[in-house]
């Protein structure tokens, strides 16, 4: 869609090869596998969109009314993989792919042709994950942490989710190899480490995460194969295994994870409210140090997931303050946000709408977070709707949400043409409003004690659930109407400017809109 | 920046990413080793051991001060159709004495199996104070078709225990090796799923 012809007559800047399926399929383009990877987030935003609506039908009222309860389980499972694997990482390396290069100044990624072939590696990966759906015994139902015995008992679709995982994880250390390779070495000149927008130091770093953690859910999905087929007993207690050693691998990966999807976050938020706010980031020295030690604290709270598994006390202690401690970097970056805004010249156009609510609601979710980080009231939080409602709202409204300002962000710079603002803002509130009548009131739900991944439940919660139900289905339709305004400024609309907004600063702005098929093939010098 | 081209610059970072990768791969194996002496040394998580303990050195070292409850807990993996229970549910001990307990277990299937059984303690950090000196867990039991017999832990509390424990569980879950005790999918019981509407 980014596709140019007004230089078609420059020998030096071709466009894209010659027939539409080849132009996909072998693309090495930087550009077209960010679209690939964005169009490929968005139709699984839908598939994991379309499995949370079910989930939200069957809970709209108590009782089991709509799906068989193991239906239900497959539903909960499934959601949290494709949003996870399919939507939000995928998400965030498109933007890396588009943006990195024209933020760096390089002609294109380090390594173009293991780009493409990480792209095509997740379609692959959807297939075998999405096929388990129609098999006997149905896909996995064991929640999305695989946690044994439990996933063991899996049927037919056992290897294909362990094979699907290997496969993703292969695709996203491919993408963060890559873009590590890229920022490290085809910087513009001038272009030293801490003049790097904060995108790419946001990339930079999950980048390293990704590298480290993947392969460490690879390991752990590895032994969940050979304990099923091969008789090892890594996680059976019969043959001296333990099955909370895997949660203990499991979760030295997951919580990385979780930063991974919102790291990059940070960095888009971090270019989004400057140029609104029409002043430079407040503190950019101590963003970079604030993220590289978040980046650190994360290696060393994975026991926060596991208060309940029976921890000794000094086990309990060491992760309940390791974890709080996160919450003083993350703290700086708020408090930075905050200060950037202050006495600035704002407007309100659509991506600063969505960073503005993605900082006051991923607050609300991080204090949730640090609620959760309390050893002792953690055992009464555990496993119920109010873990739903945290991480809903560090991911909806923090991970999802940004993405969406980055998208209203750079997208006339991708098509030429500015986005319907007036649909744009329809959008914006209809999603926010519908994101916490959804999401509120099961904070309440689970400090009632409703348990999460239950098809059914007690009479007393059956008003917030309806409530909470209602801000889902209004949620999912509002994404209808992102598409539309996607599909809008594709197809025409006033013609964007190369600076777009007005305090927009960064290479990506010296650019035309669209963005040439290539771009900086003779670096740009940064001063 | 060094005078290599950038190809050669790439293809050291991506070299050195890829021993990233495959040296965090095997950190996840690493952590299977690692975690059984790591609990093993610190007593975490209920860490027992496997190996018979010596007896206590002698009658003297008998803590006549204080006493123990010890309370005894046997499960069958999968419900399984065993009876498996300890004769005794609990008993009062004095740090360093003997004490030598009985579980009844009843193999009911009618066939020849052999089964392993799995101790484990709570609180987790008293599991390093209870030694036991003969354990039917030691080693695999094999069981014939409907065979019933009483099985004897000799056990004792170490005196070095902290004063604040007054109570230990002994818990033992029966595992029969002979399915391989990992159930195939239950066709049977997806259909009940389904059928609970």
């Amino acid at each position: 869609m980014s596709a140019t012809t007004h230089d078609a007559h420059d020998a030096h800047h071709h466009g894209p090869p010659p027939g539409y399926l080849t132009r996909w399929l072998f693309t090495t383009n930087h550009k077209d596998l960010g679209v690939l990877y964005l169009v490929f987030a968005l139709a699984m935003f839908f598939v994991g969109g379309a499995m949370a609506m079910i989930i939200r039908a069957e809970l709209f009222q108590p009782g089991l009314t709509l799906v068989d309860p193991h239906f239900f389980n497959q539903m909960t499972t499934m959601h949290a993989l494709v949003m996870i694997f399919g939507a939000v990482m995928p998400g965030f390396t498109g933007l890396a792919n588009w943006l990195i290069p024209v933020q760096i100044g390089a002609p294109d990624m380090a390594l173009p042709r293991v780009n493409n072939w990480a792209f095509w590696l997740l379609p692959a990966g959807f297939v075998l994950l999405l096929a388990t759906l129609f098999m006997p015994g149905g896909s996995p139902a064991g929640g999305w942490t695989m946690y044994p015995p439990l996933i063991l008992q899996l049927g037919d679709a056992f290897p294909f989710l362990i094979f699907a995982v290997h496969i993703l994880g292969i695709s996203s250390i491919m993408g963060s190899i890559n873009i590590v390779a890229t920022i490290l070495n085809l910087r513009a000149p001038g272009m030293t480490l801490m003049k790097m927008p904060l995108f790419v130091w946001a990339w930079l770093i999950t980048g390293f995460l990704i590298i480290a953690v993947m392969p460490v859910l690879a390991g752990a999905v590895t032994m969940l194969l050979t304990d099923q087929y091969f008789g090892t007993s890594f996680f059976s207690a019969a043959g001296g295994g333990d099955p909370v050693m895997f949660q203990h691998i499991f979760w030295f990966f997951g919580h990385p994870e979780v930063y991974i999807l919102i790291l990059p976050a940070f960095g888009i938020v971090s270019a989004i409210i400057p140029t609104f706010t029409r002043k430079p980031l407040f503190g950019y020295s101590s963003m970079v140090y604030a993220t590289a030690s978040i980046a650190f604290l994360i290696f060393i709270v994975w026991g926060h997931h596991m208060f309940s598994v029976g921890m000794p006390l000094s086990g309990q202690l060491f992760f309940m303050y390791a974890t709080m401690l996160v919450a003083v970097p993350t703290g700086v970056k708020i408090f930075n946000w905050m200060a950037t805004m202050w006495q600035g010249s704002m407007t309100f156009e659509t991506p600063m709408l969505f960073a503005i609510a993605f900082v006051l609601l991923f607050t609300v979710g991080g204090l949730s977070g640090v609620m959760l980080a309390l050893a002792p009231v953690d055992l009464q939080y555990h496993d119920t709707y109010f873990v739903v409602a945290h991480f809903h709202y560090v991911l909806v409204t923090g991970a999802i949400f940004s993405i969406m300002a980055a998208v209203y962000f750079w997208l006339p710079k991708w098509t030429g043409h500015m986005y319907d603002e007036r649909l744009g803002k329809w959008h914006f509130w209809l999603s926010t409003i519908s994101v916490n009548v959804l999401f509120f009131p099961q904070h309440f739900l689970g400090l009632a004690g409703m348990p999460r991944r239950i098809p059914d439940y007690a009479l007393q919660f059956a008003d917030f659930n309806m409530i909470s139900s209602i801000g889902g289905f209004a949620f999912g339709l509002s994404q209808l109407l992102f598409v539309w305004i996607i599909v809008k400024c594709v197809r025409g609309g006033e013609k964007a400017t190369d600076e777009v907004w007005e305090g927009a600063k960064g290479l990506e702005w010296t650019l035309p809109s669209p963005a040439p098929y290539h771009t900086f093939e003779t670096p740009p010098t940064v001063k | 920046m060094s005078d290599l081209s950038v190809e050669s610059r790439t293809r050291r970072t991506v070299a050195k990413m890829l021993l990233v990768v495959v040296g965090m791969f095997g950190f996840g194996f690493a952590m299977v080793p690692a975690y059984q002496v790591f609990c093993e040394i610190t007593g975490f998580n209920g860490f027992v051991s496997l190996q018979p303990a010596a007896n206590p050195d002698s009658a003297a070292a008998v803590d006549t001060e204080r006493t123990v409850n010890v309370e005894f807990v046997a499960t069958v993996n999968e419900s399984r159709p065993w009876v498996f229970r300890p004769e005794t549910s609990r008993l009062e001990v004095r740090p360093g004495e003997l004490h030598t307990v009985y579980f009844v277990t009843e193999n009911t299937t009618n066939r020849d199996t052999v089964s392993q059984i799995i101790p484990s303690v709570a609180p987790g950090n008293a599991s390093r104070y209870l030694h036991k000196t003969e354990c039917f867990c030691f080693t695999e039991q094999p069981f014939e078709a409907n065979q019933s017999r009483k099985m004897p832990v000799t056990f004792f509390i170490d005196p070095a225990i902290s004063e604040r424990t007054t109570t230990v569980t002994l818990s033992y879950t029966l595992f029969d090796l002979r399915d391989g005790d990992a159930p195939d999918f239950d066709e049977d019981a997806a259909g009940l799923h389904s059928s609970a509407l």
